[in-house]
């Protein structure tokens, strides 16, 4: 008997895990609650997203530290600002969407404006969901790229979930970080990295192409760069997973490394804001005219719909990027 | 002011330390010329009660971890603010006369990365409570008996985050949190009632789980009784106290004078408002204080 063919569906909750892909279960939530068995400041805090941000994990570990706020996004923020300033290091979760359009004023005058040591950890960056634009953060890079004092993470994998949680847990200031939850595919330990706060890395080398990325783009980045390969177009991959401050000299260096390669920045977010136009603004002031081309969301409310329609949908698929680049390089 | 020293002052001397908060309050005002004189005017036993009264805390101290901490979210009100300070000795008497102006620790806005005493960045209003609750969490956390006091306005009300920091607070028994509103009625556009109103406040406080008190804020006598019963409650939920304040008190010409957010005062005004908070005091047997 044949398996049910499973339709395609708008579900909020959806892995980003391709077919087979290795995953690592929940690395968020073992990782910080690692962390605080020996920092005894952390403490965790959510509105009505424990189990959905895989802060439940660090629930379970430590239940005397763990703070359930209700479904109250500007309570969050205020209530997590009041617990830094009595000298807590308060790691907060929510969607990206809330924490960016519902709690805004509230991250920014309660927590960056004091420059307090709270972690805001979110679910559902970019185009992480079909649910459609309620839920879609597809603008939350732009929205707090331009918040003073604030530093902004956007993960590639489970491994580099687990080392930046451990990081920002030694680092003191507010700070933004987008998540991949549930079943995070495991990437980057097949190659020699390590998450540094600040510091962009290339991940491989190419003549062709440069690809500069961040989060899940990454993983789509490499893939490209090995799709590609069957084409002998040689693909460089960047990877910045601190949005801000962004290491510019990192960036100008492998831009202009090499006169005349295509420069692409790949990012799961809006064109408008992001990491594409950080680097664009980077480049033109440190003087790079590479040719320069962006892979990222439409400015646009996006679809309902499975995740991989929308991605290919929208041009953040490997196929799509493959693609694209392949048509940008015969333009 | 410790504790001790403060918990039997009799009203005649918390009188006292009010008629110097609001001379203050208006010398501050006469620098710039302007200011939330009103507002400073009318909070300014509620916060005589406070600073010598409720709270515990060190003037050469202000960071020090046995304080009760007191929030202003209502940054606007920060000259009342600084009057308090300057009068508790937080806040040097000598920068009084730099209110508001470049450079100095006491902008018209209250930050907390500006001056010592200041507790919050306050300005934006809504976030005040919902820190405090933090604050309070934190507090608890950490096995401390000290209180957060956050004082805020009947405009605030309207800010929904208020509200959720309203629900919070019962539901983490917090009987270490003491909200305060001053209620002049008054906001930006009106008076409050009228903008959007309030009506039965002690029933909806009371209603969220929080034990609500209203009392004329002005009446010295009345808050030393609301703040020593919110203090000394033993029941584990959160306190307020509504205070029904009126702006420009002290001063008659400001008291009656047209006012929304804003009570004008022409430049040849202050020291006739000074004036007048002396004669006030001298009516109830005090003597001037020209020192200040």
């Amino acid at each position: 008997m044949n398996a049910p063919v499973r339709l395609k569906t708008s579900a909020m909750i959806a892995s980003i895990a391709a077919e087979g892909q290795r995953t690592i279960s929940a690395p968020f939530g073992h990782a910080l609650a690692k962390a605080a068995e020996s920092r005894p400041r952390i403490v965790g805090m959510t509105a009505d997203l424990g189990k959905y941000t895989d802060l439940h994990i660090f629930q379970a570990a430590h239940p005397d530290r763990f703070y359930q706020m209700g479904m109250a996004e500007q309570l969050l923020m205020m209530s997590a600002a009041g617990m830094a300033r009595e000298g807590f290091q308060p790691w907060v979760t929510t969607y990206a969407v809330f924490a960016a359009r519902r709690a805004y004023d509230f991250l920014c005058l309660a927590i960056a404006e004091e420059d307090l040591d709270v972690k805001v950890v979110c679910a559902l960056p970019g185009l992480t969901t079909g649910y459609g634009p309620s839920h879609q953060a597809t603008e939350d890079l732009a929205i707090f790229r331009g918040m003073p004092n604030l530093t902004i993470i956007d993960p590639c994998d489970a491994i580099e979930i687990e080392q930046a949680t451990t990081a920002l847990a030694d680092h003191r200031g507010p700070v933004y970080m987008r998540l991949l939850r549930g079943k995070v595919p495991a990437v980057l330990d097949e190659y020699d990295y390590k998450f540094e706060l600040g510091k962009a890395k290339l991940l491989r080398d190419g003549n062709d192409v440069l690809i500069v990325s961040s989060g899940l783009m990454t993983m789509r980045a490499l893939e490209t760069a090995d799709a590609l390969r069957a084409d002998k177009v040689d693909v460089a991959v960047l990877h910045v997973p601190t949005i801000k401050p962004l290491d510019e000299a990192t960036i100008l260096v492998a831009a202009g490394a090499k006169p005349g390669r295509l420069v692409v920045v790949a990012e799961n977010h809006s064109v408008i804001g992001g990491l594409g136009e950080a680097v664009a603004g980077a480049m033109m002031r440190g003087g790079v005219h590479a040719p320069f081309r962006q892979v990222g969301l439409p400015d646009a409310f996006l679809d309902a719909g499975a995740l991989p329609t929308l991605h290919d949908r929208y041009g953040i698929s490997t196929k799509a990027m493959t693609d694209n680049i392949k048509a940008w390089l015969a333009a | 002011m410790s504790a001790s020293a403060a918990v039997n002052m009799p009203v005649r001397q918390l009188a006292e330390h009010a008629y110097h908060i609001r001379k203050h309050a208006l010398r501050m005002g006469a620098v710039q010329g302007q200011g939330y004189i009103g507002q400073a005017l009318g909070v300014a036993d509620v916060l005589a009660v406070s600073y010598f009264r409720a709270l515990r805390y060190r003037p050469e101290e202000p960071q020090w971890e046995g304080r009760d901490r007191f929030l202003l979210s209502i940054g606007h009100y920060a000259i009342a603010l600084y009057a308090a300070l300057i009068e508790a000795g937080i806040v040097p008497f000598e920068e009084r006369e730099t209110y508001g102006s470049d450079d100095s620790r006491l902008p018209m806005s209250g930050m907390a990365s500006y001056t010592p005493g200041m507790e919050i960045s306050g300005g934006s209003l809504g976030q005040g409570l919902g820190i405090a609750v933090g604050m309070a969490l934190g507090l608890k956390r950490k096995g401390s008996d000290r209180f957060v006091y956050n004082l805020l306005s009947d405009g605030e009300l309207g800010e929904g985050s208020t509200w959720e920091a309203a629900m919070s607070a019962p539901h983490w028994k917090l009987d270490n949190l003491i909200a305060i509103v001053d209620f002049n009625n008054q906001q930006a556009d009106g008076p409050s009632m009228d903008v959007l109103g309030h009506p039965d406040l002690v029933a909806k406080f009371e209603a969220f789980g929080w034990h609500a008190q209203r009392v004329d804020g002005n009446d010295i006598e009345a808050l030393v009784a609301a703040f020593d019963a919110a203090r000394e409650l033993r029941e584990p939920r959160p306190r307020i106290i509504i205070c029904d304040t009126l702006m420009g008190r002290g001063v008659p010409f400001l008291e009656s004078r047209e006012k929304t957010h804003f009570i004008r005062v022409d430049e040849d005004e202050w020291d006739k408002a000074i004036a007048d908070v002396d004669a006030g005091w001298v009516a109830r047997g005090g003597a001037v204080n020209s020192a200040i």
